[in-house]
C-alpha cells in the first residue's frame, strides 16, 4: 500500500465523522434558518415552506431576542475580564519564587474547571440562597445586609458571573502560568539592578511578555463564554424577570421546546457572526494597542 | 518590599485563594452526609451534627441515580475508546503520511473550530432522529467519534516522531498498518492517555446536547438527571450535594490521579491560535 493510500485510509473514517455530523449540519442549519420549519414540517415535510430571511427579520424584531443578546453580552463583558484577571493573579502568584507546594496549590485552584457545571451550579444555587447561604451569612457578618442573589434581576447576573469565574479561571490559570515561565529572568535581573519597583516590572516585561498569550485566552474565554446556557438553565432558569435569559437559552427553549427549528437556526447564526465580530474586534484592539 | 514580608503575603495570598476555592467543594461533601433539612439553618452549619449516609441511600434506591451514572459512565467510556481510535489515525496521518492536499484539508479542518457546536445542534438532531438515535446511547456518541481538536493534539505530538523511524521500518518492509500499530502508537502513549481523560471528561461533563438528544429519562446522564432532579427537589439541599458529590467525585479522582497528563495536553491544545 503507498504512502498516499495509506493516509486516505487512516483520514476518512475521521473526515465522514465530521463531514456527516458537524459539516452536513452546519449547512443544513443554513438551510433551515430559510424555512418555516415547525412542528408541522417534524410531522410532515410537505408543511415546509421556504420564508427567506423571515426568521431573521422576527429574531431581530423580538424584544426577547434583545433582552437575551444584553444579558449574554453582560456576561460577556463583565465575565471575561474578571476571569483573566483572577486567571493572571493566581499565576503570578504560583510564579512567584517564594510560593511553596506550588503543586498543591496549583491543584486546588484547578479543581473546579474539571468539575461537572451543573453539579457545582447546585452548590452555588445553595451558598447564594437568601436566608441559609454562606455568602449572605458572611455579608451580614461585615455589615451588609442580605442580598437576594438568584431572586433580583439586578444581582442574578452577578451571581452567575461570580460562579462562572470560580469554575473557570483555573484553566486560564495554567496557561498563563506557562506564559510567565517562558519570560527570560534576565529581563527581571536587569530590571532589579536599574532600581524597578515589582509594579514597574509587571508592567514593562510581564505584561508585554504575555500578550500573545493574554490575547489568545482572551478569545477562547470570549467564545466560549457567549456560549452561556448550563449556568443559568440550572441555577435560574433564565428568570428572574429574565435577568439571566441567554442567547442560547433563547435558542434552546424556540428550538426544543416551541420546535420553531427555523428561527432557532438563525438564532444559532446570529450568535455565530456575533462571536466572529466580537474576535475580529478584540484582534484589532490587541493590533492597535501594540507599541509600533 | 523586604524578603519576609513578600514572602507572607505570597504564601497567604496562595493559602487564601486555595481556600476560598476549594471550599464550596469541601461543603458540598460535608452537606451531603447531613440529615434532611439540617442545612437549611443560620447560621449555615459546617459539618454534620451526626453524619448520615441517608442521602445516598435515597439517591439511589429512590431517585436512580445508580442508572444515570451508569449510563454516563457507558458513555464517556464507549465514547473515550472509540475516538481515540479515528482521532489517532487521522491526528498521525496528518502529522506525517504525505498526501496531496494535506495542508489545505488541515487548515479546513482548523477552521472549523471556530464555528460554535451549537449551530450544527438542530439539524443533527434531526439526522439523529432520522437514524433512530434519539434516547440511544448512540445519539450522544456517534456525532462525537471525531473532532478537529483531537486530530489536532495528536497531529501536534506525532510531528515530533523522527521521519528516520518510519522510512527504517519501510524498508524493512513493513506496512503502513503494522508501522501505525507497532512503531507509532507507542511512541504516542503519552498523548493517547491525554486525549483519553480529556475525551472522558468533557463526555462526562457535557450538558446541552444529551439535554437534547436523550430526553427519556431511561437514557439520561448524570448531568441531565441531576438538573432535572433539581428542578423536582428544590428545597432538598442535602440530597443535591449528594446528587452533586456522585456526580463529581469520579472525574475529580480521574484527575487527580492523571493531572500530569490533563495539563499536559491543555498546554498543548492552547498553542493552537
Amino acid at each position: 500500500m503507498s504512502t498516499q493510500r495509506a493516509a486516505w485510509v487512516f483520514i476518512t473514517p475521521a473526515l465522514l465523522v465530521i463531514g456527516v455530523f458537524f459539516a452536513l449540519p452546519v449547512a443544513a442549519a443554513l438551510a433551515l434558518s430559510l424555512t418555516d420549519f415547525d412542528l408541522y414540517a417534524l410531522a410532515d415535510i410537505k408543511n415546509l415552506r421556504f420564508v427567506g430571511l423571515q426568521n431573521y427579520a422576527d429574531v431581530l424584531a423580538a424584544p426577547l431576542f434583545w433582552k437575551s443578546l444584553l444579558n449574554t453580552v453582560y456576561f460577556v463583558g463583565v465575565g471575561v475580564p474578571l476571569s483573566i484577571a483572577a486567571s493572571l493573579g493566581a499565576a503570578l502568584l504560583l510564579n512567584s519564587p517564594l510560593a511553596r507546594m506550588k503543586g498543591l496549590f496549583r491543584t486546588a485552584l484547578f479543581a473546579p474547571v474539571v468539575t461537572t457545571v451543573v453539579a457545582v451550579a447546585m452548590i452555588w444555587r445553595y451558598l447564594f440562597h437568601t436566608r441559609y447561604g454562606l455568602i449572605n451569612f458572611v455579608l451580614v457578618h461585615f455589615g451588609i445586609a442580605p442580598i437576594d442573589w438568584l431572586g433580583d434581576p439586578h444581582y442574578s447576573m452577578p451571581a452567575i458571573i461570580i460562579f462562572a469565574v470560580w469554575k473557570n479561571f483555573g484553566y486560564n490559570m495554567i496557561i498563563l502560568l506557562a506564559g510567565l515561565q517562558g519570560i527570560p529572568q534576565e529581563l527581571y535581573e536587569a530590571a532589579r539592578i536599574d532600581g524597578a519597583s515589582v509594579w514597574r516590572q509587571f508592567r514593562h516585561i510581564t505584561l508585554p511578555s504575555l500578550r500573545p498569550v493574554l490575547l489568545l485566552v482572551g478569545i477562547i474565554t470570549m467564545a466560549g463564554y457567549f456560549q452561556l446556557f448550563a449556568e443559568p438553565y440550572v441555577m435560574t432558569r433564565g428568570d428572574p424577570l429574565q435577568s439571566t435569559y441567554s442567547v442560547l437559552y433563547y435558542m434552546y427553549e424556540e428550538g426544543f421546546m416551541w420546535w420553531n427549528l427555523g428561527r432557532a437556526s438563525a438564532i444559532a447564526f446570529i450568535l455565530f457572526a456575533l462571536i466572529l465580530i466580537a474576535t475580529r474586534v478584540l484582534l484589532r484592539l490587541a493590533r492597535r494597542a501594540e507599541p509600533s | 518590599m523586604r524578603p519576609k514580608s513578600a514572602r507572607v503575603l505570597v504564601n497567604g495570598g496562595l493559602i487564601l485563594a486555595s481556600a476560598v476555592v476549594a471550599f464550596p467543594l469541601l461543603w458540598m461533601l460535608s452537606v451531603s452526609f447531613m440529615a434532611q433539612g439540617e442545612a437549611s439553618a443560620v447560621p449555615p452549619p459546617l459539618l454534620p451534627a451526626h453524619a448520615t449516609f441517608a442521602n445516598y441511600r435515597e439517591l439511589f434506591a429512590r431517585a436512580g441515580m445508580g442508572r444515570y451514572l451508569a449510563n454516563s459512565l457507558a458513555i464517556a467510556s464507549a465514547l473515550t475508546l472509540l475516538s481515540l481510535a479515528f482521532n489517532l489515525a487521522a491526528g498521525y496521518a496528518f502529522a506525517k503520511l504525505k498526501f496531496r492536499g494535506r495542508e489545505r484539508l488541515f487548515a479546513t479542518l482548523l477552521g472549523a473550530l471556530l464555528i460554535p457546536a451549537q449551530v450544527a445542534m438542530i439539524p443533527l438532531f434531526l439526522l439523529m432522529k432520522w437514524l433512530h438515535l434519539v434516547n440511544t446511547y448512540g445519539g450522544v456518541i456517534v456525532p462525537a467519534l471525531a473532532g478537529v481538536f483531537g486530530i489536532f493534539l495528536v497531529r501536534q505530538y506525532a510531528q515530533t516522531i523522527p521521519d528516520e523511524l518510519l522510512e527504517a521500518a519501510r524498508i524493512d518492509g513493513a506496512g503502513e498498518g503494522r508501522i501505525f500499530v507497532r512503531i507509532v502508537l507507542p511512541l504516542l502513549k503519552p498523548i493517547i492517555v491525554t486525549l483519553a481523560i480529556f475525551t472522558f471528561l468533557a463526555s462526562w461533563n457535557d450538558f446541552m446536547w444529551p439535554l437534547i438528544v436523550l430526553s427519556d429519562q431511561h437514557w439520561q446522564t448524570a448531568p441531565v438527571a441531576l438538573a432535572a432532579l433539581s428542578r423536582e427537589h428544590v428545597q432538598d439541599n442535602e440530597l443535591m450535594m449528594a446528587g452533586s458529590v456522585v456526580t463529581i467525585v469520579p472525574v475529580l479522582v480521574l484527575f487527580l490521579v492523571l493531572q500530569r497528563y490533563y495539563i499536559q495536553g491543555l498546554l498543548l491544545g492552547s498553542v493552537k491560535a
